[in-house]
């Protein structure tokens, strides 16, 4: 089956009250056009995983300012005033996890591990309500593991079986989240045909993706 | 000079040559500036690589700093994805990690991330970082806006790690966590003893090696 295909479509297959994981990084390596089609298709109640919530208008930042989000599980809002104004007046449920966590967790969640061990956290009100457990003498919290319903993410350059590379610091969360979703949906730039990318230089292995699209700003 | 490249200047000396240091936002990102000659440090980005370097006049598509802002990367660097990323911080690969805080208190424990109900931008990767990291930095003006000192006995806001912070440098003075409290090392040009006292909220000794702040001239005035 082939996995190449268009807006129209992946919109059809996203839903109001799903798990959405996002990829990018303040907006670096997320996937704009599939952000986008979240918008045009007034998906809503999106329980949102992401590093952050990037601007008002760049990466995931329009989903919050469009109120489409029931929950925020993410390290930082500080750059979209609009995540912390809706979350102080107790319009938007936000989880703010140590950047390290967030990534550990949602690597967990693709790895089949029944969440993680760490020591970020420990002493703070991160560590409330969680389990800790004390190994060789050090305390660590346990840390659950994230999955999701849907990954939408952004890589550079996709081969037509889904193989995947990214572009210098636009990688960040990418490639865990590839393997944390049920189904994974990504924006490229550009898309060749299998066997014309190095295995060696593949990132995110095909079997893991399960739609692509080529988008380009200018398009 | 400002109080600002004052505190980068004294920051610069605590690097040595081949260390792999993460620079917080702000204030921290001016310490290279100030590196003596002959000392290369490598700078860590969390947002997924290492060789951070100094933005060029020609933007690089998918590139930035943890501040989200255009960067470079440095022969020998190398891009990897954020599990890695942390891996380095948390796994005690980074040798130091100098960023700002709201308050430091006796006990070497950093609030920096969240004032309750007023301002909430998220731990990022701070937490990470003040736990991972073999050396934590805190390079801070003495005070807040409202004069009140950021050396305090106990944080007040809520931590961002325990017993994490090894040093505090501020535009007054350079103090030491040791296993006997805070130490106060150095001084400012023109600082008394008395000024720093009454404008520190934590108690402190006075090393027996009370000396004048490394790395600033002796007759510099603050702006």
């Amino acid at each position: 089956m082939g996995k190449v295909t268009t807006l129209e479509e992946i919109g059809e297959l996203v839903h109001d009250g799903m798990t959405i994981m996002v990829g990018g990084f303040m907006g670096t390596g997320a996937p704009d056009a599939l952000v986008g089609i979240l918008m045009d298709r007034d998906i809503k109640d999106i329980t949102l995983i992401s590093s952050d919530t990037a601007l008002v208008d760049t990466g995931v930042g329009p989903l919050v300012l469009g109120r489409r989000l029931k929950k925020v599980i993410a390290s930082h809002i500080g750059t979209n005033p609009e995540t912390g104004r809706q979350m102080l007046a107790g319009e938007l449920a936000v989880e703010l996890v140590p950047q390290g966590t967030l990534a550990e967790r949602v690597r967990a969640g693709g790895a089949g591990l029944g969440g993680i061990l760490t020591p970020t956290g420990t002493g703070t009100m991160v560590a409330d309500n969680k389990q800790t457990l004390t190994i060789e003498g050090r305390e660590f919290l346990v840390e659950l593991p994230l999955r999701a319903d849907v990954a939408l993410l952004k890589a550079h350059k996709a081969d037509k079986s889904g193989n995947l590379v990214y572009r210098n610091s636009a990688r960040n969360f990418n490639p865990l989240m590839a393997l944390a979703a049920d189904l994974v949906i990504v924006q490229v730039d550009e898309i060749v045909e299998t066997g014309e990318l190095d295995p060696n230089i593949v990132v995110t292995p095909g079997v893991l993706v399960d739609k692509i699209i080529c988008y380009k700003e200018s398009e | 000079m400002d109080t600002k490249e004052l505190i980068a200047r004294r920051a610069a000396v605590e690097l040595h040559d081949g260390d792999v240091v993460n620079l917080g936002i702000g204030l921290p990102t001016l310490i290279p500036d100030y590196l003596p000659a002959g000392i290369n440090i490598i700078l860590q980005s969390e947002n997924g690589y290492i060789g951070l370097g100094p933005v060029q006049d020609t933007i690089i598509p998918d590139l930035v700093n943890a501040g989200g802002k255009p960067a470079n990367i440095l022969p020998g660097g190398s891009f990897f994805d954020s599990a890695t990323s942390f891996a380095l911080i948390r796994g005690g690969h980074v040798d130091v990690t100098i960023l700002g805080g709201l308050e430091v208190d006796a006990h070497g424990n950093l609030a920096n991330w969240m004032v309750p109900g007023k301002m909430v931008p998220g731990m990022g990767g701070a937490m990470d970082l003040v736990t991972g990291a073999k050396k934590v930095i805190v390079a801070m003006e003495h005070t807040s806006k409202n004069g009140a000192s950021k050396i305090v006995s106990d944080c007040t806001l809520p931590l961002t790690a325990r017993g994490a912070v090894s040093m505090i440098i501020t535009e007054l003075a350079v103090f030491r966590f040791t296993p006997q409290g805070l130490v106060l090392e150095e001084l400012a040009p023109g600082v008394e003893l008395e000024t720093v006292t009454n404008r520190t909220g934590a108690a402190f000794t006075v090393s027996a090696d009370l000396s004048p702040m490394r790395n600033i001239p002796s007759n510099e005035v603050l702006l």
